[in-house]
């Protein structure tokens, strides 16, 4: 069965393979890892706010994210993000925004919904007490916030955030519906273009498969030097 | 050429600014002056218009014709240097894409129609090709009501796939129609027995036959779904100015007959990334474009 | 902004012939709800083998369990699509290959077992999770009574565990529900396909995916409301609920 089973299309195409299509995915998984928990952070605070109207803002926009499919939030804002931009800014005309920023914008959002949730369960997992201490210790919501919640709460919620990045770069295979060249995306340019789309498909899975699979290991590894600790 | 009076108004008012200061321009010119950037829309299997080389690069006839537009409006806008940005398109985002600002100029196989026209805007056509569809020939389909019952692919996104659902409704074919995200997949669902036929401009599937690991093994039909349709480079909707810069390029390339160059390098000789030779000359309707350059989406004008 | 809105898009005729550009938003809802509940009912049947399985006292039985997992977990969900759908006809022996390809409606079976797999592996998770949730000296005092083993999951062990991992097991269901929207492709003509169809004929973008968007709220909240009811109904007088 893998008797016409071309190694040389994986060997030709690798480098475009590893260096084009596997540099965007881990790019815009860092990219958007990094600006979805800052987002997420934010959204997380404004739901558990005691500000009126700002929790319900964030939970309609958390809950709203978390009803749709990626696939529709993805053409969604790849149409609609200039747009936004023009509007944001105030300028003339859509603000041109490029494959990669579009991509990126758009999983920082999406993804920052998911995020939210992750770090308001850690934010409540900490005892009012120790609010109450800070504030009785005369500081400001500021730093009661980043000093004493956010440290404890992004602790405890480590593994789970680092879990919900590997979702975010198994996610990142997605862009494909707009053509962009991430992993899978290269690899299915080469498979049509070539004809080799049993190579090509397998071998795109198996270094999803081996990046994923490794970096569940290790935050099961930090799951449980975290839980020896606590 | 389909020029409205307020166009006309404002084709002669932009013709006395000229094209000189940053301030008197408008819409997409007034961008790329401030910007310093021009981004081109690029296909990924558009065979030989706009597609990807050995290198991932996309090259084709449009994107030639597109660079010969690039320099126009770099010429127009005294410009020491032009950046000239690529973003892939599908048949799907391309008019989306288009509106949003995301491109300035489409290079690919972009049918001109009347109902495009409500939301984009063509320059002078650069091809003419009729719908029609490919399977292989152990399949032995040869009229549309042989379709009957069975699945057939087209590309999102394209007038095809439209003609291809009106024809089904009309003659009540049963046809079960399949959207692919691109031309090479669409022709992969055949090549893969997933689909018996894929309709498609006839040019393309010329292409994509003559690119495959067989190509004995594929028929283009003889019916097909529409006349030949113009392709045209698609800009944005409402902006004369940037159009009346675009046109321009393409009727000189036209009447300068620097089109037959252009036109024999892709169609006449092989072509990457597997040196085949689609060996296709050039249509009279085509021919005609040279003394009288139009950008009519209407099919009998050609 | 420099778009032609029209509202009334949904009520034109679409060129497919048959009906409204609305109709083709509900076979798009048809085909998304038929499809989503035919691949949970495979997840949820081999997630609750497979997660019963990780339970066993026998190591070896664990371990495969964990490989299944494991395997269905750390592959992104749309390279399992094309896996099933380009890959795996290309690697059976000829005929059959042939056959499946030539199914009716390959693109739905294909889905249906793709998500049915991929969720199977989450659901697997929770199932696991909730029997380990209950105490040790439930199942022994289950063998104590007498029970087999089967009979101790059947009638002691999994009744509680399912309660307990409802709202979770919620979740996964509206995951797979918006899994498949990555059916669209392989072709699946589901809710976001058709959304985008309706944006290519009649190049009303934002309308198109608004109406989507509306309708996926919609089914969420749906089932959102009829899942809470449902737990409320099984919940068990006594006990203490994950929620």
């Amino acid at each position: 069965m893998f008797s016409d089973f071309d190694f040389d299309v994986i060997a030709r195409s690798a480098r475009y393979l590893l260096v084009d299509g596997l540099g965007f995915t881990l790019t815009l998984t860092a990219l958007a890892t990094a600006g979805g928990v800052v987002f997420g952070t934010l959204l997380a605070l404004a739901r558990l706010s005691s500000l009126p109207l700002l929790p319900r803002v964030a939970g309609l926009y958390v809950n709203v994210l978390r009803s749709l499919p990626l696939v529709l939030v993805i053409f969604w804002f790849y149409f609609l993000v200039p747009y936004i931009g023009q509007w944001t800014t105030g300028a003339s005309r859509p603000i041109q925004v490029g494959a990669f920023w579009s991509a990126l914008i758009t999983f920082t959002l999406f993804e920052a919904a998911y995020f939210c949730e992750i770090i308001r369960a850690g934010i409540q997992s900490i005892p009012r007490g120790q609010i109450a201490a800070g504030q009785a210790l005369g500081l400001t919501y500021a730093q009661v916030t980043t000093t004493i919640v956010l440290p404890q709460a992004f602790r405890t919620m480590l593994p789970v955030l680092l879990t919900q990045t590997i979702v975010l770069f198994q996610d990142t295979s997605l862009v494909y519906v707009i053509s962009i060249t991430d992993l899978l995306g290269a690899a299915a340019k080469v498979a049509q273009r070539d004809g080799r789309l049993v190579e090509m498909y397998l071998f795109a899975a198996a270094i999803y498969f081996v990046i994923s699979l490794t970096a569940s290991l290790l935050v099961k590894r930090l799951q449980a030097r975290i839980a020896i600790i606590r | 050429m389909r020029v409205t009076t307020l166009a006309a108004a404002l084709l002669a008012a932009s013709a006395i600014c000229g094209g000189a200061q940053a301030q008197d321009l408008t819409g997409t010119l007034k961008k790329i002056k401030e910007t310093g950037s021009i981004t081109l829309g690029t296909r990924d299997s558009s065979v030989p218009f706009s597609y990807l080389d050995d290198k991932q690069q996309p090259i084709g006839y449009a994107m030639d014709l597109c660079g010969r537009i690039v320099e126009a409006v770099k010429d127009e806008l005294k410009l020491a240097k032009l950046d000239v940005k690529l973003n892939p398109v599908t048949s799907a985002t391309r008019i989306p894409l288009m509106a949003n600002g995301t491109i300035d100029l489409e290079c690919g196989s972009t049918t001109n129609n009347v109902e495009r026209q409500q939301q984009v805007s063509f320059t002078i056509t650069h091809f003419l090709t009729a719908s029609r569809w490919v399977t292989k020939k152990s399949a032995n389909i040869k009229k549309l009501t042989d379709l009957k019952g069975k699945t057939v692919v087209s590309t999102a996104g394209t007038t095809n796939i439209k003609q291809l659902n009106e024809a089904n409704a009309a003659q009540n074919l049963g046809i079960n129609i399949v959207a692919a995200k691109d031309h090479a997949e669409a022709f992969l669902m055949v090549e893969t027995d997933r689909a018996v036929a894929f309709v498609m401009d006839d040019i393309l599937l010329a292409g994509l036959v003559a690119a495959s690991k067989a190509p004995a093994a594929y028929e283009i039909s003889e019916d097909g779904l529409s006349k030949p349709e113009p392709y045209g480079i698609m800009l944005r909707r409402d902006d004369p100015a940037f159009k009346k810069v675009v046109d321009a390029a393409m009727s000189k390339i036209y009447t300068s007959g620097e089109i037959t160059k252009i036109y024999d390098k892709w169609f006449m000789n092989p072509v990457p990334p597997k040196n085949l030779n689609l060996n296709v000359p050039m249509s009279a309707g085509l021919k005609k474009l040279m003394t009288k350059p139009t950008d009519s989406p209407n099919p009998d004008d050609y | 902004m420099n778009y032609n809105w029209n509202w009334g898009i949904f009520f034109q005729p679409s060129p497919e012939g048959a009906g409204t550009y609305l109709g083709m938003l509900v076979t798009g809802l048809q085909w998304t709800v038929v499809t989503a509940l035919c691949s949970w009912a495979l997840a949820f049947t081999l997630g609750s083998i497979v997660g019963i399985v990780r339970t066993l006292p026998q190591a070896w039985a664990r371990r495969l369990g964990d490989a299944y997992v494991e395997l269905f977990r750390n592959i992104p969900v749309l390279v399992q699509m094309f896996l099933w759908f380009f890959v795996l006809p290309e690697l059976l022996p000829q005929a059959a290959g042939m056959w499946v390809k030539q199914l009716p409606n390959a693109p739905f079976w294909t889905a249906v077992v793709c998500l049915g797999f991929f969720t199977s592996a989450r659901v697997a998770e929770q199932v696991r999770a909730g029997i380990l949730a209950l105490s040790r000296g439930q199942s022994m005092a289950g063998l104590a009574l007498g029970l087999t083993r089967a009979q101790t999951y059947r009638h002691v062990l999994l009744p509680m565990a399912y309660r307990i991992v409802m709202p979770p097991l919620t979740s996964e269901f509206l995951n797979n529900l918006k899994n498949t929207s990555v059916a669209l492709t392989i072709g699946l003509l589901e809710l976001t396909a058709r959304a985008r169809a309706i944006q290519e004929f009649s190049f009303q973008v934002f309308e198109a995916f608004t109406a989507a968007t509306v309708v996926y709220l919609l089914i969420n909240l749906v089932v959102v409301g009829a899942m809470s009811l449902l737990e409320r109904r099984l919940r068990v007088p006594g006990f203490i609920m994950a929620k």
